[in-house]
């Protein structure tokens, strides 16, 4: 599944941002939300490094839009992501919506103490709305190194006054950041890399929206609800489909948006199978998951029939070496084994 | 400046200083909430610059710049309410002292504590300007402390690359807390960084409000006529502590009295008086200021607090 694993360059080249028809791959659904956006409004416009001219970004997903819409609308920065994130800050205060390219979601942390002290806080403080978008190009499984492979959802999760959003479909790539940058607030929208290429499906044409907060059940069943997000979608619809061949149905809840969580959807599921499993790339150490674990604590306990488990990245920088990263990331076998522990539990 | 102009600019100073000396006394009474930040000696810094603005610029003060915020829209009342947390206040209670006096439509941009954060927010300002054609212009405040930060100079650089019609005031008030510059940084001069970003960097006696203004109009004229960025280094001396409670035993006392003899508020004083305003005129002046204060204070303290029902409310917009 992860085909990309051993190229080079992290995989990418300018020449695949692929359409058929409506079916387009995860990168080329980015692509198409972000030209469907600045087409349709004229205050939407990027920021971030080497994301202008023919060269069109780190991963190609702006290729050809200072063709279209200008270096004014496109705008290259310096590798300065706290200044810039800062003055994105100031043009969305004035009502400008820009859009932010994160080179990579692991340089975020250059950027953090502008979105978490400032941005975050903007509205609550009574200074006004701050509508931006910090795209994030997130998740690893590339070889990549610890540095090129980061999930940092959690730190934004928990700060108030951010929305999180981490598609785990080319639909759902699109949907989410047209609504991300429709949205009033700032939203940092994790795109998983190891996704951008490897998936392809249908897209909506034109305007579409995948409201924020609310989750989508990707797959019925009764034995175990497995609640995931972002590329482990994908694993956890592979293992769902084995376990079904040996009897066992699972719901697969892909929670879209991390926050707000979708609290019906994940107590409905919780309550409708009476045994979870939760499972992120990122970290296990207070991630997503043990919010969502605490939740279902909290608001379903009656319903339990097995400890809510937790399938995670492990709590070490993320490895480089391809059976250490194995070891540290979740993936379809190992959401099969721990799906099954479940439902036999 | 003209005498209209120069009256105008001692209303405005003489209103922050009646206003911080009476929030000190306020806080040492024990009447105060939290902390409180002192602009004392930074009047002519605060109300200069921002005196050559525009009624559509936008500012972004600091900690020091009750002046600024005052001449630029916030009343005395809001500014008292914001420092006993009443719902009077800009921010409502939800943040403290002179943080978070934003009032987006008069174009003010509360600032944080986390200096120099403004910064590149007064760039994006800038730039939203630019994006649009408009004839604006941003200004913003920080401090000598805060030009040894990486984001004061990521932004310096932004902004000249750019092009952007910003002007940003650094008030060089000789301590960062408890450390002085040299203690800081070995440049001597934070003008000088202007050069090493492709921009102009002027230095300016920060207790001469008629110098201030003069440095301020000039680059608020030129960044308004697309001649790009300016820094310029107010010198001048933090006269109380960093806050309330800090008595700044740490800075010698010869120090504060030569600063104390150029105190900005009487100078502008002196300087008008020696132009012929009848010194009866310029008490009357003072009276008024004491006046807006007093009833700011007794407004404020009969105002309500913030509904604790609402605290959750408002980490969002709609």
């Amino acid at each position: 599944m992860q085909t990309e694993t051993t190229t080079s360059n992290f995989g990418f080249s300018s020449s695949d941002v692929a359409t058929t028809g409506r079916e387009l791959t995860y990168i080329g659904a980015i692509t198409d939300a972000l030209r469907e956006e600045m087409r349709r409004d004229p205050s939407v416009l990027l920021l971030g490094e080497d994301i202008a001219g023919d060269f069109g970004g780190a991963f190609k997903v702006t290729k050809g839009f200072e063709a279209e819409f200008g270096r004014r609308r496109v705008v290259n920065t310096p590798i300065a992501e706290l200044g810039f994130t800062g003055m994105a800050t100031g043009m969305a205060l004035m009502g400008l919506r820009p859009v932010i390219e994160m080179q990579f979601a692991d340089f975020i942390s250059t950027a953090f103490d502008s979105i978490v002290q400032f941005a975050a806080t903007a509205h609550y403080r009574g200074l006004g709305a701050v509508p931006w978008v910090i795209r994030a190009p997130s998740d690893g499984g590339l070889r990549s190194g610890p540095f090129h492979s980061q999930n940092p959802e959690a730190w934004f999760v928990h700060t108030p006054g951010l929305k999180v959003v981490a598609p785990g479909t080319p639909a759902d790539a699109k949907g989410l950041l047209i609504a991300a940058i429709r949205d009033n607030n700032p939203v940092i929208y994790f795109e998983s890399k190891p996704l951008y290429r490897t998936m392809k499906g249908p897209v909506p044409a034109g305007d579409y929206i995948v409201p924020l907060g609310q989750a989508n059940l990707a797959r019925r069943g009764e034995a175990v609800s497995v609640i995931t997000y972002g590329a482990q979608v994908r694993e956890a619809l592979a293992a769902a489909g084995r376990l079904a061949d040996e009897g066992i149905e699972c719901d697969v809840l892909d929670l879209r948006t991390l926050k707000p969580l979708d609290v019906d959807a994940i107590l409905a599921t919780a309550r409708k199978t009476g045994k979870v499993l939760i499972v992120h790339a990122a970290n296990r150490l207070a991630g997503v998951g043990a919010e969502v674990a605490a939740l279902i604590s909290d608001e379903a306990f009656e319903w339990l029939d097995a400890p809510v488990k937790r399938l995670c990245g492990l709590d070490t920088p993320v490895p480089f070496s391809p059976p250490l990263e194995d070891a540290y990331r979740p993936n379809a076998e190992k959401i099969y084994e721990a799906a099954k522990e479940s439902a036999r539990y | 400046m003209n005498l209209d102009q120069k009256l105008a600019v001692y209303y405005w100073m003489q209103l922050a200083r009646t206003f911080d000396d009476r929030m000190v006394a306020h806080w040492k009474q024990g009447r105060g909430i939290g902390g409180a930040f002192s602009s004392r000696g930074h009047e002519a810094i605060s109300v200069g610059a921002s005196y050559a603005l525009g009624p559509d610029d936008v500012v972004l003060p600091m900690h020091r710049d009750l002046g600024a915020y005052l001449l630029r829209g916030l009343t005395p009342r809001e500014v008292f309410g914001n420092l006993l947390g009443r719902e009077i206040g800009p921010s409502r209670g939800r943040d403290a002292n002179l943080h978070g006096l934003s009032k987006l439509d008069a174009g003010i941009i509360g600032y944080i504590s986390h200096l120099p954060h403004s910064m590149p927010v007064a760039l994006g300002v800038a730039m939203s300007f630019v994006y649009r054609g408009e004839p604006r212009v941003a200004m913003t405040y920080t401090g000598d402390g805060a030009s040894n930060s990486g984001l004061y100079h990521e932004t310096l650089n932004m902004a000249a690359l750019y092009g952007a019609p910003l002007v940003v005031i650094v008030e060089n008030n000789q301590y960062a807390y408890s450390t002085p510059l040299r203690e800081a940084t070995k440049v001597a001069s934070i003008a000088g960084h202007g050069s090493g970003y492709g921009m102009p960097g002027v230095t300016v006696d920060g207790n001469d409000v008629e110098a201030v203004y003069a440095a301020a109009r000039a680059a608020v004229d030129r960044a308004r006529n697309g001649g790009g960025p300016t820094i310029i280094e107010a010198s001048t001396m933090r006269m109380l502590g960093h806050a309330i409670h800090d008595g700044a035993e740490y800075v010698p006392p010869e120090l504060l009295a030569t600063w104390e003899a150029r105190d900005p508020v009487s100078a502008i004083r002196a300087r008008l008086a020696s132009e012929g305003v009848p010194v009866a005129d310029l008490d009357a002046v003072a009276a008024r200021c004491s006046a807006e204060v007093d009833d700011a204070i007794a407004f404020v303290e009969a105002s309500p607090w913030p509904d604790a029902a609402a605290v959750t409310e408002r980490v969002y917009a709609d």
